[in-house]
């Protein structure tokens, strides 16, 4: 046993091969945050472009045809490149560190799941330069426009997401591993931090969706070049049955994307309200529901597409209650604040934006959920609106709060207060120059995926695009704000935060190489 | 939650990278090769890749199942290590039955919506004005456009070879019970002859399969060009028969590490995934049966 114990106690390996060959779950946490922020400004690059073209009524830089395939490419980007990876990355970190375990349960099996990704998008992005250009299907690929339709690169899109699919399912088997195993002596289920308790449930979901995803793009492509007629009429099947199909992966992978930041939210209210949580066991609960109900809403996406009435009604009805549990959340976070002594540092800003604007992201959610005000939503800005309002100051803000709150025991350093109060205000009017105007737009009829628009929506559209070059270059001060701190900021406390509570806390900072080797003893707490 | 002085944590692994990158030139070749086919192009490099990367993915395989085992069997491996396999294990298998769910659930909704829609049927059945002498049943022989997707003559009687299939899959996962009993009891020879007997068990499902398939695409003109129940057919039945090959593949290596002299009666961790793999695969077989051949 004592060859082993060395192995356990040695440093990081010197150069580069540290990064390829390693087993360290912190290596693997700050791989897949490095490979979500880069994928963070391809997928920003896009979205960019997006707004350039829509800056004026008209056609004025880039052809539809290439706009098509960046709002495709942007949607695959932003969810599976930059989204995903990152609570990823937060749950590499921090869940092993949470629970007192030395590592994650297959440490290998780690490094894997990571390494995939690069390939996996080195190859979806090579599509661009394809023949026929990249896919230009949407995010979602309906068929038939990712089979009739599609461009001859659809190929490559099919194997580049079940590369992120075995990637996304073996990362998900390590973290359930990892907390219904590893947990330190004496840490029960209900004692467990709710950013864990968050990431078990999205592990779980991940599981039970991302195969059904690699089903339908299988069959896809059995469709494109096997001549199968999953969904074609002319053979039988069905293109309505593409997006039950779809949807029944697409919907609990919403969840999936904001489930952890719901995690983080949970940790970050109660240190900066100098409170514990309000109703942890609600908490959890509330999450449980969310993703069984998850599970049973998804033709919600599909009111217009000519469902039977009691379809339309049976999903409209089940996607009402989600907003019970999530209604049951934010309230927890709100009554965790109330009468606390609180204090705003950067992290705390972002959550207490994540709590409002996610409402709003939530309300507008609602009013979708009615099927037949849906028929005037549908496919417009609305629902852009709405997406993005639970995505960008909902998943985004809370892996920005994450990493502000985190990195000091990360990289034993501070970063600067003030420019990362600069970072939240830049960053907060932003996302509300971008995507509030685009309620109204869609509300009067805008439709969603266009690059061109009636003259009646130009105002709103140029108030828009400035809103989106604001925030992206915003995120320019954040790498900024990241490189100085890891380069030169102060040096970090042991506990950076006054009211923080959990055993990520009880390392040293920054958190040495190898933690919690022997088991931290609770019974002593 | 007992010993937990002694998680092992393997130190810096090549067979990660090794992985990904035979992944990569797996299903890169694979895409670039279906890729120039399409195109008419030229596909020797498709080829160069698709080859290239299946061995790195077989080296990769036995490489670092090598490791893991040898880690084993140095004793590096506490109860707590062993907890963590057998979770990865159950949970890996999930998600492969959420994969056939999947599958499931489309035959479930083009039996019970589409086809009958496409004929009419229901408020929702406008379909019909497309292809008015369409006629729903299933096995659904013809399809709504035949010149584009031809109607199959018969389909595969249940029967006849899918029957003795089920007799051989069900009867394989009896075999594999008896094996692994025979392990626990440390009956050598015994646990080597009904693991030996499982695999030909399997091995014949496969060729009676190989033989349907032959059979259905020629005398049968049932094929995955025949609409959508050819389709279903064979996605269903072709993913099943592709996870006995997987499945007949890890049982070859567990007979070949029992003749090593591998698995103790209270250690064999190895066996045992192998052995939920196989009964994984039989009950899908068995929801298979009834939903695709019989019903
Ligand atoms: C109270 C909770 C929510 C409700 C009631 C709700 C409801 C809806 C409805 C009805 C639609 C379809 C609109 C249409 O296409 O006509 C929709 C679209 C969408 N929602 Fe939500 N939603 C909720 C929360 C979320 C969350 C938490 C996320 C992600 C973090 C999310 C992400 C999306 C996305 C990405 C789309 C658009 C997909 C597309 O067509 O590309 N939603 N939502
Ligand atoms: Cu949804």
């Amino acid at each position: 046993m004592s060859a082993h114990a060395e192995t356990m106690h040695h440093g990081p390996a010197k150069g580069f091969s540290r990064w390829i060959l390693t087993t360290n779950h912190k290596d693997i946490g700050t791989l897949y945050l490095v490979f979500s922020l880069i994928m963070l400004f391809i997928g920003g690059t896009m979205a960019f472009v997006i707004r350039a073209e829509l800056f004026q009524p008209g056609l004025q830089l880039v052809m539809p045809e290439f706009f098509n395939q960046m709002t495709t490419m942007h949607g695959l980007i932003m969810i599976f490149g930059a989204v995903m990876p990152a609570f990823v990355g937060l749950a590499n970190w921090q869940v092993p560190l949470m629970i007192g375990a030395p590592d994650m349960a297959l440490p290998r099996l780690n490094n894997f799941s990571f390494w995939i990704l690069p390939f996996a998008f080195a190859m979806l992005l090579s599509t661009l330069f394809m023949p026929g250009g990249a896919p230009d299907f949407g995010w979602t690929f309906y068929a038939p426009l990712s089979t009739t339709y599609a461009p001859p690169s659809v190929t490559f899109f099919v194997f580049a997401v079940h590369m992120m699919g075995i990637s996304s399912i073996l990362g998900a088997i390590n973290v359930i591993v990892t907390i219904f195993n590893m947990r330190a002596p004496g840490m029960k289920m209900m004692d467990l931090p709710l950013f864990v308790w968050s990431w078990l449930i999205t592990a779980f979901l991940l599981i039970a969706v991302m195969p059904v995803l690699a089903a339908v793009v299988t069959m896809v492509l059995m469709d494109v070049h096997f001549g199968t007629s999953f969904f074609s009429a002319a053979g039988g099947g069905d293109p309505v049955l593409f997006q039950h199909v779809f949807w029944f992966f697409a919907h609990p992978e919403v969840y999936i994307m904001v489930l952890p930041a719901f995690g983080v939210i949970s940790e970050i209210i109660p240190t900066f309200a100098r409170k514990p949580l309000f109703g942890y066991r609600a908490m959890v609960l509330a999450t449980v529901a969310i993703a069984f109900l998850s599970f049973i809403v998804w033709a919600h996406h599909m009111f217009t597409v000519g469902m039977p009435l009691a379809g339309e009604l049976f999903f409209m009805y089940t996607t009402m209650l989600i907003a019970v549990p999530t209604g049951v959340k934010v309230f927890n976070w709100i009554s965790t604040m109330f009468k606390g002594s609180m204090t705003f540092e950067t992290p705390m800003l972002f959550a207490i934006a994540f709590i409002v604007l996610f409402t709003i992201g939530g309300l507008s959610g609602l009013m979708l959920a009615i099927a037949p005000a849906d028929f005037q939503y549908h496919d417009t800005y609305f629902v852009v609106a709405h997406f993005h309002y639970v995505l960008v100051p909902g998943s985004v803000f809370g892996i920005i709060a994450a990493v502000y709150y985190w990195l000091p025991k990360w990289s034993g350093k501070m970063y600067d207060e003030k420019l990362g109060q600069w970072h939240f205000w830049l960053s907060f009017i932003g996302v509300n120059l971008t995507f509030f105007p685009m309620h109204f737009v869609g509300l009067a009829g805008m439709p969603r995926r266009i690059p061109d628009y009636a003259l009646q929506f130009a105002d709103f559209n140029m108030l828009t695009s400035l809103g989106a070059f604001l925030f992206g270059t915003t995120q320019l001060l954040f790498v900024y704000i990241l490189i100085k701190t890891v380069r030169s900021g102060k040096k970090a406390e042991q506990l950076p935060w006054e009211g923080a509570r959990g055993l990520e806390w009880s390392v040293p900072t920054p958190a040495p190489y190898h933690t919690f080797t022997t088991p931290p003893d609770l019974e002593r707490k | 939650m007992a010993q937990h002085s002694a998680y092992y944590v393997p130190p810096q692994s090549h067979w990660p990278i090794i992985g990904a990158v035979g992944l990569f030139l797996t299903l890169g070749g694979a895409a670039a090769l279906i890729y120039s086919l399409q195109q008419e192009s030229d596909s020797l490099l498709a080829q160069i890749m698709l080859n290239s990367g299946a061995l790195i993915l077989a080296g990769m395989m036995i490489g670092w199942f090598a490791a893991v085992i040898a880690e084993s069997r140095q004793g590096l491996y506490s109860a707590q290590m062993d907890r963590s396999f057998r979770y990865g294990m159950s949970w890996f298998i999930f998600s492969e039955v959420m994969f056939f769910f999947a599958f499931f659930g489309v035959l479930f909704y083009i039996r019970v919506f589409a086809v009958p829609w496409l004929d009419g049927e229901g408020d929702k059945g406008l379909a019909s004005m497309l292809w008015p002498q369409f006629q729903a049943s299933w096995p659904l022989m013809q399809a709504p456009n035949p010149d584009q997707f031809p109607p199959i003559r018969e389909v595969i009687n249940p029967w006849h070879i899918p029957l003795i299939n089920t007799v051989l899959l069900v009867g394989s996962s009896f075999t594999l019970l008896a094996a692994h009993k025979a392990l626990k009891r440390e009956d050598r020879p015994k646990l080597k002859g009904w693991l030996g007997l499982t695999i030909v068990l399997g091995l014949t499902f496969l060729g009676l399969q190989i033989y349907e398939y032959i059979h259905a695409y020629t005398e049968l003109d049932l094929t995955l060009k025949s609409g959508i129940y050819g389709a279903t057919f064979f996605m269903l039945t072709g993913f099943h028969g592709a996870h006995v090959t997987i499945g007949s593949i890890i049982l070859l290596v567990l007979l070949f590490r029992v003749f090593q002299g591998h698995f103790t009666p209270d250690k064999h961790f190895g066996f045992e995934a192998g052995a939920w793999y196989w009964h994984f695969v039989d009950v899908v077989w068995i929801f298979l049966f009834t939903t695709v051949y019989l019903l």
